[in-house]
């Protein structure tokens, strides 16, 4: 009992003396029993301390001092200081949203009925390591909507208000007689009744071809009419086959979209036939004719969660995944201990249940909520598992953070001296929070 | 060789005194046995060799010698992994049987340099490690880890190994490192389905390649898949531009920092490059795509899909040949390759390779990088797959297919043209690490085509900060 109080805590020094007075046999003995412990702390913890913050004050050898220059590195290093950045963003939003949302779901399962299955699922992905969650979200994030989930969704919720087009691909060939104009494409010379017009275009694979498209037929003349025929001017297997003319196993464009445009204005439009002729009033004589936008707009790909820009965010995202859980279960536990009368009393004083959660359950869950942001902090303070598995190479620079840039020093450029003052800064950020959870459990224990 | 066995049973004395007796017993036998097995091996390889001769070339049927070295053991460190470290182990195995020496393979982390820097300073240093940069040879020899070649593997080395594999080897006028693997990083792969849809065929310039690339992309496929969230790739793709169109002279002034990356020869690089990278429709995934496709990926998107893979052609190395064979694609006849081609006036030839080099030196160290350094362990693991030597007495047939015997004829044929990937001659923060120096520099280009000055100017601060004073 006397030696684990002393293992445990150092002992309270009014009451230690009062011992030591009794006899002087207990020193010896108290050390005795302390000894392994002390032996271990000291091997494994206090020593490797003590070294990498006499590293830090060397050089990336080893053998020469070299004073503050590695701690200059640290605030001057732009790749540092971009960690630096993302740590800040990391403590301030990850602790709080999970404990947010810790909060909401432990006050929320209080009240359904199968509430214990529900924080089982919330807890779960607690049971799977840091490494297993990165691989996972990996792939959520994955810019492919055919493999990651996050990009699915989206591009399936954006694609039912803007469908993409049959022909996302098709531009002009070699000499072709169209320009790009307006994300379209335009004739560069203008339309005559009665001379059929060639409107050739290449690059849409024949199995993305529209289903009802035929082969291609030259359009015939038509009094009063302007006829035409686009296609698609290639042959598999033989290139375009004869340039600008329709080869027997191309197909034509179904469906696609014609404009006749005079002085920027349309006065005529039309859609293809399935062998990709079509016909246009005598409106269209003099005209420029063009396929619109609309006809080659691209398959939306969905966000870049993983680029630079919302590289952080995404995995912070799946930070929360993972600790909201966590959150939950201490608050919940934290939400058992508070008296009903309280909570009962506010609502027969006409509380409703915003104002009782506000005013009643969050300042009794204070102690608690403070213990898990904290706690959640020293975590996310040393994060480096999830950003080096998540970030892709191209935009590890931009997801950077302390302990990952600690890593990439000290392993694989070959700077252990910087790397150690990184650990030592990291180190004196984690102890302010470490001493207020250590203040704050002493207070509990009285 | 009289004087091999005598130190041999000083060995195997000297070894027994020490273990106790039925292991004694079994490790007789077993010596024997090896010797008996030695012998008759030795027999066979030669016998297979002279088969795989066209003409009555003495020199290779002649297996090197080796000592008998019953009792000692050997620790290999080197970085493969996965059917690569079998296939190794496959070579050492048949070492152990000419000598009776017990090799264990010690799998070794990305930087091996660090990795071995933590095993020296905690005293128990691996006899032979295999390096995969030149500059890690010279880093191993500043540090003093590196011990010099003996003569027999010298007599090997010259033997087998043209002038400039050898050259990389050496530091300082004394030979250190022998190339075991080697990498032809000259490569690009493509989906024969998509070149026979497109009517298109194999480019031999690079203006070729731009027109084939415009075939492909109106046969409707993108033309190329880029690995670009993995920066190598990318350094890769500007080397055998520059190589080929600034000529291997510029090619190693820029690799020593003789010039600087603000040089005009770069500049023209990095613009011909842009002239497919900025074209976003010939890239998978438009640029922010390939920035987050890695190399695996970026070659097996290429060889998936049926008529419509995501890409027609893809950049990578022999080793390509590994992600290819995930897919399922056959490599020869689905998925074919031709040399990089030629920007300027020659095809450029880049390699890689790792390096055997004694860190413990010992005779039975010293026979181990020998028997590397021959063509038998080549020979060995050439028939294993997936495995490139820079050994010029590696007959052709040694190759198991006709794509590994190209790949592996290009490299030999280059001779002394062939140069070393320079980003794996740069120091590792400028041309090893992920979101840093060249590979971060090139991978905003691939976003940003236009920028070559600022690429250029981002290039050439980066590398003088990480080549610098090198404290």
């Amino acid at each position: 009992m006397k030696s684990a109080t002393a293992a445990g805590t150092p002992p309270v020094p009014a009451r230690s003396r009062s011992r030591k007075s009794v006899t002087g046999t207990r020193t010896v003995v108290a050390a005795l029993f302390l000894l392994p412990a002390l032996v271990l702390l000291g091997a494994l913890v206090v020593y490797p301390i003590g070294y990498s913050i006499v590293r830090s004050f060397c050089n990336a050898s080893g053998d020469r001092f070299a004073g503050l220059d590695n701690y200059r590195a640290l605030f001057t290093d732009s790749g540092i200081r971009t960690a630096l950045k993302n740590n800040v963003i990391w403590v301030v939003f990850a602790p709080t949203v999970a404990t947010a949302l810790g909060l909401i779901f432990a006050v929320l399962t209080e009240r359904v009925r199968w509430g214990t299955a529900f924080k089982l699922v919330v807890f779960m992905p607690m049971a799977i390591s840091m490494l297993a969650a990165g691989i996972i979200f990996r792939l959520v994030y994955d810019q492919d909507p055919d493999k990651g989930v996050a990009n699915a969704v989206w591009v399936g919720v954006h694609d039912t208000f803007a469908p993409s087009s049959a022909f996302p691909r098709a531009h002009p060939g070699r000499n072709s007689p169209l320009v790009p104009d307006r994300g379209g494409f335009i004739t560069s010379a203008t339309v005559r009744v009665g001379q059929p017009v060639s409107l050739p275009l290449v690059g849409v694979a024949p199995d993305r071809m529209p289903k009802d498209a035929k082969r291609a037929v030259r359009a015939e003349p038509e009094p009063g009419k302007v006829t035409g025929t686009t296609w698609q001017d290639f042959t598999r297997g033989r290139g375009v086959g004869r340039l600008g003319e329709v080869d027997p196993s191309e197909l034509g464009y179904a469906g696609m979209r014609i404009e006749a445009v005079k002085d920027g204005r349309v006065v005529a439009s039309t859609k293809a036939a399935a062998d990709g002729t079509f016909t246009l009033p005598a409106q269209a004589d003099g005209a420029r004719l063009r396929l619109p936008a609309d006809n080659f707009r691209e398959p939306y790909g969905g966000v870049d969660w993983l680029g630079p820009s919302l590289v952080t965010p995404a995995i912070i995202g799946s930070y929360v995944w993972m600790w909201a859980g966590f959150a939950m279960v201490l608050i919940a536990a934290g939400l058992a201990g508070v008296p009903r009368e309280l909570l009962e009393a506010a609502r027969v004083d006409g509380a409703n249940e915003w104002q009782v959660f506000r005013r009643v359950t969050v300042p009794l869950l204070a102690p608690v909520l403070a213990v898990v942001v904290v706690t959640l902090m020293i975590n996310v303070l040393k994060i480096f598992d999830l950003v080096y598995i998540i970030a892709p190479g191209s935009s590890q620079d931009d997801a950077n953070v302390l302990a990952l840039e600690l890593y990439r020093k000290g392993f694989s450029e070959g700077r252990p001296d910087i790397a150690s003052a990184i650990a030592v800064f990291l180190l004196l950020l984690v102890v302010p929070v470490m001493l207020f959870n250590m203040r704050r459990l002493r207070r509990e224990v009285r | 060789m009289r004087s091999t066995s005598s130190t041999i049973r000083t060995h195997r004395t000297a070894g027994t005194t020490r273990i106790t007796r039925t292991a004694k017993a079994a490790r007789v036998v077993a010596a024997v046995a090896a010797g008996a097995l030695a012998f008759s091996l030795t027999a066979c390889g030669g016998g297979r060799n002279s088969d795989g001769q066209d003409g009555g070339d003495t020199r290779t049927t002649t297996t090197v010698t080796l000592p008998r070295l019953d009792g000692t053991t050997l620790e290999v460190a080197a970085v493969w992994t996965g059917s690569e470290q079998t296939n190794f182990k496959k070579v050492l195995a048949e070492f152990e049987r000419r000598t009776g020496a017990r090799v264990t393979f010690v799998p070794a982390q990305d930087p091996i340099v660090n990795f071995l820097g933590s095993k020296i300073a905690g005293g128990r240093p691996p006899d032979v490690a295999l390096l995969p940069q030149p500059g890690a040879i010279r880093q191993a020899v500043e540090r003093k880890w590196a011990k010099p070649l003996g003569p027999e593997v010298r007599e090997q080395l010259a033997k087998n190994y043209s002038q400039r594999w050898q050259d990389i080897g050496t530091v300082d006028g004394t030979p250190y490192g022998v190339y075991y693997k080697a990498a032809n990083k000259s490569l690009i792969w493509y989906n024969a389905r998509v070149f026979e849809n497109a009517g298109a065929s194999e480019p031999r310039t690079w203006k070729d390649l731009l027109t084939t690339a415009r075939l492909i992309y109106d046969s409707g496929v993108t033309p190329f898949s880029v690995g670009g969230a993995d920066g190598w790739t990318l350094t890769d793709w500007f080397e055998n531009v520059y190589l080929s169109q600034a000529g291997p002279e510029k090619y190693d002034r820029l690799a020593q920092r003789r010039i600087k990356w603000t040089d005009p020869s770069v500049r023209d690089a990095l613009t011909t490059l842009a002239q497919i990278w900025s074209r976003k429709e010939y890239l998978a995934g438009g640029p922010d795509g390939a920035l987050q496709t890695e190399f695996p990926a970026s070659v097996t998107q290429t060889f998936t899909g049926g008529d419509q893979p995501k890409a027609g052609m893809v950049y990578g190395g022999d080793f390509a040949q590994v992600n290819i064979a995930e897919t399922g694609a056959e490599a020869g006849t689905d998925a074919k390759v031709f040399p990089f081609p030629a920007v300027g006036d020659t095809a450029p030839v880049v390699s890689g390779g790792d390096a055997a080099v004694i860190l413990k030196d010992s005779r039975a160290a010293q026979a181990l990088v020998t028997f590397l350094a021959s063509p038998d362990a080549a020979t060995i693991q050439a028939g294993l797959g997936g495995y490139l030597s820079p050994n010029r007495n590696v007959p052709d047939s040694a190759y198991p297919n006709e794509v590994q015997r190209r790949i592996a004829r290009a490299l030999i044929d280059a001779g002394d043209d062939f140069r070393f990937d320079m980003s794996d001659q740069a120091p590792q923060a400028f041309g090893g690490t992920p979101g840093k120096g060249e590979w971060k520099a090139l991978q905003d280009f691939l976003k940003n085509p236009g920028d070559v000055a600022g690429t250029q100017a981002r290039l050439e601060r980066d590398a003088a900060a990480a080549h610098g004073d090198g404290s």
